[in-house]
């Protein structure tokens, strides 16, 4: 009989596993995260003034299309091998197994977006003061958006098209994320003080990191008999 | 009481019930709706600033208000549905969805109408407008997942479960967008200045909003009575009713 | 009392007719489908579901 503790580790350990073994998947988000940015200089202009002035929402909408991107595959690949059933089944409570795989996928694309954002911050030119603002709110935030994701990506785990429904399900959900993310990277910037609103986005999440286990748990149980 | 409850679980009684009051809901809201546009639109008296397009509140503000509400109606009861495995309380949800997307958009389009004349331009990035369209959007992702399941059953309980986060969601994003809202108000442009309104302007108002209450309740009704039907289509009484038309 | 001096000027809205007239006649419109809509579709439905107990019982007629 498996302790919950162990149960936990063991779903984040095996994933962890599979992730590095596909490292191709892995680097995807990333890259479209790093596409997304060079397209930006490009479409609008090479200034920098201009660039550092969208640098903290544009890097903070495509650090959520890049996290949105790699969504799909939170539960997918389990469902058709079979193992997410399995998983179901054991006797541990199924939101706690929900979490450690949501927190095994943020590691393998949250984590990497975060860490690469300060590089995108500096190809666009976004002033010193906004990237402390900036790796925080997008450790707090990308948290979110993987919690939030996982109920989507529960919900049509087991329809055909479901990437394309997932993100039309999701993307309102994260709109406070995306304003007070961006707010605090604009308010250091501006020289003014961003702590309250950073309290927000981790208030926001410690809120989501309450509620969004047991609805992706609920939701699973609803989602694969789609 | 529990007798009362399970009666209204039943799709058939509901359908009988339901028969007897839409003719008075239907009758409510023609008079009110038809009365309260004719006295907005010719009594009401002209506003100083905007002139006639404040003509256009009377069915902005109650599409507006059902919008709102309407995300609330659905997620209450597609929570009914799942706690106490009321099959009419499901039916009731899928109805409410296009319903309350279609109210979106009213208040949509005649806020986007009513800009144009006030303001200059069609759309602009304003608190509550911006809300409406991320609430249009939470409608239309309910929509599109109720109609990519293939059993009822599915649907219902999945779309149950999205309209719960969206519910616990829907006053952070309007906090949020409010707040938003402040951090990049256009100087040149004020539009939170709902000037205060001279009760002769109220009055009609409140008949709208009655009146597309007693719409609002209407059409659940009417669209909760074709999803009875539809998925009631093998048994006998749905049968009996169908042949003695 | 009516605001307006005559029919004309009720239409025109002193410039602003075609906002107040379109924005209302569309909201009503979609107001209006929306309650015919399900009665159409319950119409419809009655009538398939009639003609399939009618097909059934002439089958078990000719039996």
């Amino acid at each position: 009989m498996m302790t919950l503790s162990g149960a936990f580790f063991g779903v984040i350990r095996r994933d962890l596993s599979i992730a590095l073994r596909h490292r191709g998947d892995l680097l995807n988000p990333l890259f479209f995260f790093l596409i997304v940015v060079t397209l930006v200089p490009l479409g609008i202009s090479p200034e920098p003034a201009r660039l550092a002035a969208m640098a903290p929402g544009m890097i903070w909408i495509s650090a959520l299309l890049a996290t949105l991107l790699a969504l799909d595959n939170l539960f997918r690949a389990d469902f058709t091998d079979g193992s997410l059933v399995q998983l179901m089944l054991s006797p541990q409570p199924l939101w706690l197994l929900v979490l450690a795989k949501i927190i095994a996928h943020w590691l393998v694309t949250g984590l990497p977006v975060v860490l690469f954002s300060p590089l995108l911050g500096l190809m666009l030119s976004l002033p010193e003061a906004g990237f402390l603002p900036l790796l925080l709110g997008l450790i707090l935030g990308t948290a979110v958006f993987s919690l939030l994701g996982a109920v989507g990506a529960a919900l049509t785990v087991a329809l055909h098209k479901g990437s394309v429904l997932l993100s039309l399900l999701v993307m309102p959900l994260y709109v406070p994320v995306l304003i007070f993310g961006t707010s605090a990277v604009q308010r250091a910037v501006d020289g003014v003080s961003y702590g309250g609103v950073m309290a927000m986005l981790a208030a926001a999440s410690a809120f989501t990191l309450l509620v969004a286990p047991f609805a992706a748990a609920g939701a699973l149980k609803v989602g694969i008999n789609g | 009481m529990w007798q009362w409850f399970h009666k209204l679980g039943s799709p058939r009684w509901f359908y009988q019930i339901s028969g007897r009051v839409l003719p008075w809901l239907a009758l409510a809201s023609v008079v009110l709706i038809v009365s309260g546009a004719v006295w907005g639109l010719g009594f009401a008296p002209e506003d100083a600033r905007q002139g006639n397009s404040f003509r256009i509140i009377y069915i902005h503000v109650p599409a507006s208000f059902l919008a709102l509400a309407g995300y609330y109606v659905m997620a209450v009861a597609g929570a009914v549905g799942m706690i106490w495995k009321m099959k009419l309380a499901d039916m009731v949800m899928v109805a409410a969805a296009p319903l309350g997307a279609a109210l979106t958009f009213i208040a949509l389009f005649t806020g986007a109408v009513w800009g144009k004349p006030t303001w200059g331009t069609y759309w602009i990035w304003d608190a509550r407008i911006t809300s409406m369209l991320v609430l249009l959007f939470l409608y239309i992702g309910i929509i599109a997942l109720s109609r990519s399941f293939s059993t009822r059953e599915t649907s219902a309980r999945a779309c149950a479960i999205l309209a719960l986060v969206g519910t616990v969601n829907i006053p952070i994003i309007y906090k949020s967008v409010d707040w938003w809202y402040t951090l990049h108000q256009p100087a040149t442009i004020k539009l939170t200045g709902a000037p205060s309104m001279h009760p002769d302007m109220f009055k009609p108002l409140l008949v709208m909003i009655l009146g597309f209450y007693c719409f609002y309740a209407l059409v659940l009704l009417l669209n909760t009575r074709t999803e009875i039907l539809q998925r009631e289509s093998r048994t006998t009484w749905v049968k009996q009713l169908a042949q003695s038309k | 009392m009516f605001q307006f001096e005559n029919f004309d000027a009720f239409i025109s809205m002193g410039g602003h007719g075609p906002y107040v007239w379109g924005a209302y006649g569309l909201s009503l419109t979609i107001m209006t489908w929306l309650a015919l809509a399900p009665l159409r579709r319950q119409r419809v439905l009655l009538a398939t579901l009639r003609q399939r107990i009618h097909a059934q019982d002439q089958k078990g007629g000719g039996q």
